[in-house]
């Protein structure tokens, strides 16, 4: 039963990181794998403000957001626009942007290496033992759960009902009619991809509260996203939820019950099972 | 197969003296200058090989340490058991093995999830063998053989030799006529009745073999292995930074980039080596928006201006 909870409680803090991946390449289309660095600096200010002023991770969120909004906004114009420019089709886009994003996904892991050197490091915040049926769990792990839950939630309401929603939802399905129906295909591409940088920042200021990190851990973070979004369906908000919450359960379970140093494996083993059986994720409907 | 004009026997000519000149190295070159060549024949063999797949395909793969690693760890346990010259024909078979099933499993696909798939692989493998390691108590294998590194280099070279033959010869087969195709595009390569992810299959099982090779073949020079040496990620990035260096659309194109940067690598890691992890991706950009055809695109354009000028 705890394993269950844990697992949940995981997965609930993937969904959000999921969702702001999803966002860039869903939406955006644009394969970011400099994702998981975004999510280690989120995680490095809430540190920074705990360690230093004592600022609660929850508030810093608040902080972290607007400014990894205007930090993704600014990459997706000085690097990305021009690639989505020259490129001819989708798949040499797709080329260039998984090179560009890793060589800036190395430049960001060499600053924060420079920066904050090459340590491990965690805070202890709220972590005072919870009873949740009969077993305990660390508050934080559930005050992080309910603010990703929060946070999905308003986005998924966004998403669906509003009409800027309604254009990111427009660009993802179908780029080329979005165009004639009067949207701004460039300018919302940029706001989906900003806006997918600062979801996974304040996923990572949460994941900060009861996970160690450090300058180099968020290339795992990227795959596990990325495993994610693939099985939930690339550009769906429900399966990325589900999805998140599945590998969430597994890793628990792997870590409990087998081996701790196996929960990436694991990860692969759910991807693998996705690509040879529901490859088109698994709300999807199977394309051509 | 068409037979063999005289250009390209002249070709294989100046190619077999220019390696049978490499070959030399070791006698006049101190230990140092040797040390260079061993890690410039390594990424000549692994980059070349990397490009014979996704030059074409212009698939990214990241996989070469999972494969590397590998290699290595088919040296450090087989040495115990078996001669030496078995290891490598058998590390050239798992390594093409788990290329066919990694393949089996996203090449069918479209390509960002093979660049997914092999962007974890090394880490996977990684992850399962410390789990064994734990399992079975053992820590770091020693390999302690005879072999120096003028051996290592040589057999580099003859890797090197035979990745260059088979790479032409793939050139000249229908294989490769229909990766040129499915290059340029799929929905056609698959319309004129190709079958696109059974020539994609075969044709990663190539860096998947040769990697695991020069894996088995670099493994004396560490004496120690460990997971975390075995399968490092930056070996992926640096064969992919080479390649695309150089040039992914002419065989020799690897090379070019190989032999400058490895220069520049071995400055840097002296002088910042701190900053290794910055500066790799600073190289990263650089290619993709100063060089997006490598060097060998820029001997091209080079070329084609002087044409231009010569009939003008």
């Amino acid at each position: 039963m705890d394993v269950i909870i844990t697992g949940l409680l995981l997965g609930g803090t993937y969904a959000l990181i999921a969702m702001g991946l999803n966002l860039q390449y869903g939406m955006a289309r644009i394969m970011n794998l400099a994702n998981g660095e975004m999510l280690v600096a989120g995680g490095f200010v809430a540190f920074w403000l705990w360690t230093g002023s004592q600022i609660s991770p929850l508030l810093t969120a608040f902080i972290v957001a607007p400014i990894a909004f205007l930090m993704n906004w600014l990459i997706y114009m000085v690097f990305l626009r021009p690639l989505v420019k020259r490129a001819r089709s989708r798949g040499q886009l797709e080329v260039d942007s998984i090179l560009t994003t890793f060589g800036l996904s190395f430049v960001a892991v060499g600053l924060m290496l420079a920066l904050f050197g090459g340590d491990y490091f965690s805070y202890s915040y709220l972590s005072t033992p919870l009873n949740i049926l009969g077993d305990t769990y660390g508050a934080n792990r559930v005050a992080a759960f309910l603010a990703a839950v929060v946070i999905c939630g308003l986005l998924w309401l966004w998403l669906s009902r509003s009409r800027t929603g309604m254009t990111i939802r427009a660009i993802s399905v179908a780029p080329d009619s979005a165009r004639l129906v009067g949207i701004d295909v460039r300018r919302t591409a940029a706001l989906a991809f900003a806006l997918g940088g600062a979801v996974t920042a304040t996923g990572g200021t949460l994941i900060s509260t009861f996970l160690t990190l450090d300058a180099s851990t968020g290339v795992i973070f990227t795959l596990k996203a990325l495993v994610i979004v693939i099985m939930g369906g690339v550009g769906d908000v429900r399966g990325t939820i589900v999805a998140a919450l599945l590998l969430g359960l597994l890793e628990t379970f792997v870590a409990r019950l087998i081996d701790p140093g196996l929960t990436l494996a694991a990860a692969y083993l759910l991807f693998v099972v996705i690509l040879l059986f529901r490859p088109q994720g698994l709300f999807g409907r199977p394309t051509t | 197969m068409s037979r063999l004009s005289a250009r390209d026997w002249r070709n294989l000519v100046l190619v077999a003296m220019a390696l049978g000149v490499t070959a030399c190295l070791p006698w006049t070159a101190g230990a140092y200058m040797l040390s260079i060549g061993v890690t410039i024949a390594m990424y000549t063999v692994l980059a070349t090989s990397w490009s014979l797949f996704s030059g074409p395909t212009h698939y990214i793969s990241l996989a070469t340490a999972a494969f590397f690693g590998v290699g290595t760890y088919v040296t450090g346990i087989g040495i115990q058991y078996l001669p030496y010259w078995t290891l490598l024909p058998i590390a050239g078979i798992i390594g093409a093995v788990m290329a066919a099933l990694v393949g089996l499993a996203t090449l069918r696909l479209s390509g960002v999830y093979f660049v997914i798939f092999t962007l974890g692989l090394a880490e996977f493998v990684r992850q399962i063998i410390t789990w064994g390691q734990n399992i079975s108590g053992t820590k770091g294998i020693y390999v302690l053989t005879s072999i120096g590194e003028t051996h290592i280099y040589w057999q580099l070279l003859g890797l090197a030799a035979l990745v260059w033959l088979l790479g032409w010869l793939i050139g000249r087969s229908r294989l490769g006529f229909a990766l040129r195709i499915i290059g340029d595009d799929e929905a056609v390569a698959r319309h004129s009745g190709i079958d696109t992810a059974r020539a994609k299959i075969l044709l990663f099982m190539v860096p998947g073999a040769v990697a695991a090779i020069t894996g088995a073949i670099l493994a004396p020079r560490y004496v120690y292995i460990e997971p975390s040496l075995a399968f490092s990620p930056m070996l992926s990035f640096q064969v992919v930074i080479m390649a695309l260096l150089g040039g992914t659309g002419r065989l020799w194109g690897p090379l070019v980039g190989v032999i400058p940067f490895t220069f520049l690598w071995e400055a840097i890691s002296v002088s910042f080596p701190n900053q290794t992890t910055l500066l790799l991706g600073v190289c990263f950009l650089v290619i993709v928006y100063l060089l997006p055809k490598g060097f060998v695109g820029l001997i091209d354009a080079a070329k084609k201006r002087m044409g231009a000028e010569g009939y003008a």
